[in-house]
Parts: C-alpha cells; sequence; structure tokens
C-alpha cells in the first residue's frame, strides 16, 4: 500500500492484509461457492410452494407460474404415513441421543481414568472395530435373526448406539477439560465413582457432551440405512428419510397410501400433489435441522476439530 | 489434607478393596459399550465363516446357527464368482478411483478455501461464508439426492425444462438418470458439494491457531502472501493434512454409501460408473439374496482396507512418529 494515497478505508486494513483486488477475487469465489451449496435447497423450497398446475405447464422452476401450498395441506390433511414417519424420525432422534450419550460418556470417562485396570482392554476392543469388521451382511444376520433387531424401534436405534470415534472425541475432551487430581480429591473425600462423573465430571465437560449428543442427533435424524436394512416394508416404523427413498422407487407408494385412507381420500388422491408433495417432504426434514444449525456450527467444529487431530 | 493423613493410616486390607470396587464400578460403567460392541460387532466377525459357505435357510431348524452350520463349505468359489463376472474389477476400479479423486480434490479445496476465508477483512462475512458452505454437510445423502433431482428429473427437472424452453427436440433433451458420461462428474461434484465446507472449518480452525507473529515477520522481510502461505501456512498445516490423507488412504477400499446409492437413484443403467464395492455389498445382500456372496465381497473389502491403515499408519510413522494412529 502506498503511503502517500492511504485512504481512510484503507488505513482500517490489518497489516499484511490481501490487496483490495485481491480480496475481492476472493469474495467472488466465495460467493460463488456459497451459492452453490445452498441453492439447491432454496429451489426445493420454492418447489415445496409450487402449484401443480405450474410443474406440469413449466417443471419445477425458480419462478413457478403460480404459487400454492397445496403440497402442506396435502400433508396437514392427509398424510398419515407422513405423521407416523416424522413421528418416527422425532423418537428415534430423542431416544437414540439420550441412549447414545449415556453410553459414550460411560465408556469414555472409565478410559479417561488412567488408574483404571483394564483401561487398555476395553480402548482396544473399541478401536479395533474402526479398522476391522465382520461387514455387513455377518452384522445384517446376526443383528435380525439372532439378535431380534427388526421391524421394531430398537431395530432403528441399537445399529447407531455406539461409535468408537466418538468416544475417542469424548475421551479426548475430558483429557483436555477435566484434571486428574480432582477427581483423586473426590476420591478422598469419598465421592462414589458414578457420584463423581455425574456431579463433578460432567458438568464441566458440557461443552463436549454438547457435541456427542449434536453428533449423534444428526446420525438418528439422517439415518435412511439402518431402516432400509432392518425395517424394510414394516410401515408403522418407517422414519422419514427412509420414506422419501421409498416413495422414489415405488411409484405407486402415493397412491396405495391414499386408497387405504378411505373414499374421502380416494378422492383427493385424484388431485394429489404428487410433485411438490416430495419437496416438501424433504423441506420437512431440512427445516429441524436449520433450527438446530447454530448449535451444530458452534459444538460441531469444535468436535471434529478435536476429533480429527486426535482420532 | 487432613483427609490424606487419614489414608496413609488406614490399613491395607481396605485400601485393597477400595480399589477393588473402583475398579468394578469403573467396569460397570463401560459394560453397555462393551456389550454392544460384543453383540453388534465381535460376533458378526465369526459370521465371515459364511464367506467361505454357500448360505441356504435350514428348514427343520431356520435358526441362524443351524443355517450356518448346514451350509456346504464351497472355499473360494464366492470370491471365484465375484472375480469372474466382472464385476470385482469394475467396483474396485471405482471405489479407488472415487476415493482417490476425492482426497485429491478436498484436500486442494479445502485448503484453498480455507486461506482464502482467513484472507477476508470483515470477520462477521468470513463467518457468513463458513456457515453456508457448511450447510450441505448436515444434508443426509437422501435430501441430496432431491435436491439434485430437482434440476435433473425426467419430466419435471430444471435442466430438461430449460432445454425445453429453448426449443431443443424431444429426443435430443439429456436424459440424465439413464446417460452415463456425466455421472462421474455428478458424483464428483456432489461430494464435494457436501465435503468442502468441513475440510475448509477443519483447516481454517488449523490456520487460524497459527501464531500471527510469524506472518507478520514474513512480511517485513518482504515475503509475498505467496511465499508467506508457501513458507508459514502450508507447513504449519503439514501435519494435520498427513494425517488426514492417511487416514483417508486407509479408508480407500470403504466407498461413501449414500453418495452412490442415492444420488443415482439406484438407476440400473448407470451401474458401471456408479457400482462401488459397498453398492455391490448392498444389493448382493438385499436384492438378490445371497448372504454368502454379499460377505466374500464384505470380507475382501475389510481386509484390503485392514492392509491399507496398516500400511498408511506405518509409512505415517516413519514420515512423523507423533502423527501416527497408533
Amino acid at each position: 500500500m502506498s503511503e502517500t494515497t492511504v485512504s481512510l478505508k484503507r488505513r482500517k486494513r490489518r497489516i499484511n492484509a490481501v490487496s483490495v483486488p485481491a480480496e475481492a477475487v476472493i469474495h467472488i469465489i466465495m460467493i460463488l461457492f456459497c451459492l452453490f451449496c445452498i441453492i439447491p435447497f432454496v429451489f426445493v423450497v420454492i418447489i415445496s410452494f409450487t402449484s401443480e398446475e405450474s410443474i406440469r405447464q413449466i417443471g419445477y422452476s425458480f419462478i413457478p407460474n403460480e404459487w400454492s401450498v397445496e403440497g402442506y395441506q396435502y400433508v396437514m390433511k392427509m398424510g398419515a404415513q407422513l405423521w407416523r414417519s416424522y413421528f418416527n424420525s422425532f423418537f428415534i432422534t430423542v431416544v437414540g441421543t439420550i441412549c447414545s450419550v449415556l453410553m459414550c460418556v460411560l465408556y469414555s470417562y472409565a478410559l479417561f481414568r488412567p488408574d483404571f485396570k483394564y483401561r487398555n482392554f476395553f480402548m482396544f476392543i473399541s478401536f479395533f472395530t474402526m479398522m476391522f469388521g465382520g461387514g455387513l451382511a455377518p452384522t445384517y444376520a446376526v443383528s435380525k435373526q439372532l439378535l431380534g433387531l427388526h421391524d421394531n424401534y430398537a431395530a432403528l436405534i441399537v445399529p447407531l448406539l455406539f461409535s468408537p470415534f466418538n468416544i475417542v472425541i469424548m475421551r479426548t475432551f475430558f483429557q483436555s477439560s477435566v484434571p486428574t487430581e480432582l477427581i483423586e480429591s473426590a476420591a478422598i473425600d469419598g465421592s462414589g465413582e458414578y457420584n463423581t462423573l455425574f456431579k463433578i465430571v460432567v458438568p464441566i465437560a458440557k461443552p463436549g457432551i454438547a457435541t456427542i449428543a449434536l453428533f449423534n442427533a444428526l446420525a438418528y435424524w439422517n439415518d435412511w440405512f439402518t431402516a432400509m436394512i432392518y425395517v424394510r416394508d414394516a410401515k408403522e416404523y418407517i422414519p422419514l428419510q427412509y420414506l422419501l427413498i421409498k416413495m422414489q422407487r415405488d411409484v405407486q407408494f402415493l397412491s396405495q397410501n391414499s386408497a387405504s385412507l378411505g373414499a374421502e381420500a380416494v378422492k383427493a388422491a385424484v388431485n394429489l400433489p404428487a410433485q411438490s408433495l416430495k419437496m416438501v417432504l424433504v423441506v420437512m426434514i431440512v427445516v429441524p435441522i436449520t433450527f438446530a444449525y447454530p448449535f451444530f456450527q458452534r459444538y460441531i467444529i469444535s468436535g471434529l476439530t478435536v476429533g480429527s487431530i486426535k482420532g | 489434607m487432613s483427609t490424606a493423613a487419614v489414608n496413609v493410616n488406614t490399613d491395607l486390607a481396605k485400601k485393597k478393596s477400595a480399589r477393588r470396587k473402583k475398579t468394578f464400578m469403573l467396569t460397570t460403567m463401560v459394560l453397555p459399550g462393551a456389550i454392544w460392541l460384543l453383540l453388534l460387532r465381535y460376533l458378526p466377525m465369526f459370521g465371515i465363516i459364511l464367506a467361505f459357505k454357500d448360505y441356504k435357510v435350514y428348514p427343520k431348524n431356520p435358526t441362524l446357527l443351524q443355517n450356518i452350520l448346514h451350509s456346504k463349505w464351497v472355499g473360494f468359489a464366492k470370491f471365484k464368482f465375484i472375480v469372474a463376472s466382472g464385476n470385482a474389477w469394475i467396483m474396485i476400479r471405482n471405489t479407488i478411483g472415487y476415493n482417490l479423486i476425492f482426497i485429491v480434490l478436498g484436500l486442494f479445496f479445502g485448503v484453498a478455501f480455507a486461506i482464502m476465508l482467513n484472507e477476508v477483512t470483515s470477520k462477521f462475512v468470513a463467518k457468513t461464508y463458513q456457515t453456508l458452505m457448511f450447510f450441505p454437510y448436515f444434508m443426509s445423502w437422501v435430501v441430496a439426492s432431491y435436491f439434485l433431482y430437482a434440476f435433473l428429473a425426467p419430466t419435471n427437472g430444471l435442466i430438461p425444462n430449460m432445454q425445453k424452453a429453448k426449443g431443443v427436440p424431444a429426443d435430443q433433451i439429456i436424459d440424465w438418470y439413464n446417460y452415463k458420461k456425466p455421472w462421474p462428474f455428478i458424483l464428483i461434484g456432489a461430494r464435494m458439494w457436501k465435503g468442502i465446507g468441513y475440510g475448509c472449518v477443519l483447516y481454517l480452525s488449523a490456520i487460524t491457531g497459527i501464531d500471527s507473529s510469524l506472518y507478520e515477520a514474513a512480511s517485513i522481510d518482504g515475503a509475498s502472501k505467496w511465499q508467506q502461505i508457501k513458507y508459514v501456512t502450508l507447513p504449519h498445516l503439514k501435519t494435520m493434512i498427513v494425517i488426514l490423507i492417511i487416514m483417508d488412504v486407509g479408508k480407500i477400499f470403504n466407498a461413501d454409501f449414500g453418495l452412490f446409492y442415492n444420488i443415482p437413484m439406484a438407476s440400473g443403467l448407470l451401474t458401471s460408473v456408479t457400482q462401488v464395492i459397498d453398492t455391490y455389498v448392498y444389493s448382493a445382500l438385499m436384492s438378490t439374496n445371497d448372504l454368502s456372496m454379499s460377505a466374500a465381497a464384505g470380507l475382501t473389502q475389510n481386509v484390503l482396507g485392514f492392509v491399507c491403515i496398516m500400511l498408511a499408519n506405518t509409512i505415517t510413522k516413519k514420515i512423523d512418529e507423533d502423527s501416527s494412529l497408533f
């Protein structure tokens, strides 16, 4: 920067900042990439508010001929399966997150304790599964036939309960935030192990636990694979994500579903907003995530950083 | 301190029982996780023998154990079949090929965007960029497949309709889900869409951790921005980059199933460019119901993956002792 023509604006710039044109280029690249990231979602929201007639005429468009909420209205009125699936998604997310966080905290706390006798053994059995496993088919056979994990809520929750990766992250959080002296002095004061963990350690490690909770909540909310394998056709347990896959694969799914609802619905099925409806469901899946997004960003970034460096 | 003094005075036996109690309590803490690992990870490892048998349901007593016991041993027949069918080559090529491209592009864009983001003067604007580009990371591949579908869908998709509006004859409008050629690029694009924000955030947090006095010193010595990136930023990211590459190379035989299964909407005509080991393992299990075939492909994948991870780790250890996984 030449000293003679330093404008007020330029003086404000940091020492050693890139030149103004260079930063402009950076902004252009960043804006383009951000648009690339976000536009598909915006587009789907627009489609969800497009009337069926408009889709028939000009297809999906950023500027529909006619706006409409018929897709949403349909979901409100008669999407029995849709609401059931929506409920399922929430249910497995809440229950799954609570259980998996509890398991993760307990397991990684014991591994964090340097004075735990079997520490190395339990560390190894968890770590080893990150490198080798039986594979999909044997896991499927054991889960389904021996453990009865099919066509029930357990089948949707249990397979995702435990993650060695999360154990590594949680243990690192404990190591970086909980001083061992604290645990020692608690033990001297006669505090039991569970008491120490839940009364002393957990309050300190709250940010770490929040990270793990969000990781798990996201995994459960976004899960479709477990459902696709273990609850293939048990309609009452299908979560929303898998319902979307099913809707794409079974062309007749929607009309069948409406038919089972009775004559009133059959009449409506004729005017079924099939095209915008799918996109309504996508929006319904994404909206809860966008609400939780500020938390996700705050905690998951710290979790990712810890996990990637220590993992 | 007084409690400590009392502690010293207590007899050895009491101490021993306290230690035993502690071990017991801590063991109860790991128990739920350990049981889960035993049932859902270690028990299935015995199921690997499925790969060497021709799994058939035993009608008299159709429990898993009986089924396995009464199935015929076939040795490596399943493996030979996969190789002979020509699928092995395609799926291994696709798995490794795509993963290599993902690693290279992911690294390049992740680091480049992080460096650029770090140069943005307004912290608020930088944060906004980060928020927007991290968004796709939180979407499932199912949702992502619908995002793409909105653009490519045969009758209603945006692109076919734009072609129609331009007056392109009906037979020349691209039928995306039945047209192989662009799919490698679409899959790579989808993967970058979902993953770059994540990589960028990761590298950015490492860059912001670099001592700013290093840059100031460099700029006083007359180093240009490029030189600062080359001699200060990149060397600082080296360890992290190496670890992430090694971890990715260790997983090179594992494809992102969701990407390859959902994004092409399971279109059969695209198989030769979208088939990866994971999709083969899945379709052998769920579509053709050949448990043994699926187990054989899965076992091959896991053994290769295990060797890869071990190799990768050994190499890292040689380069930089601290960066190795174990």
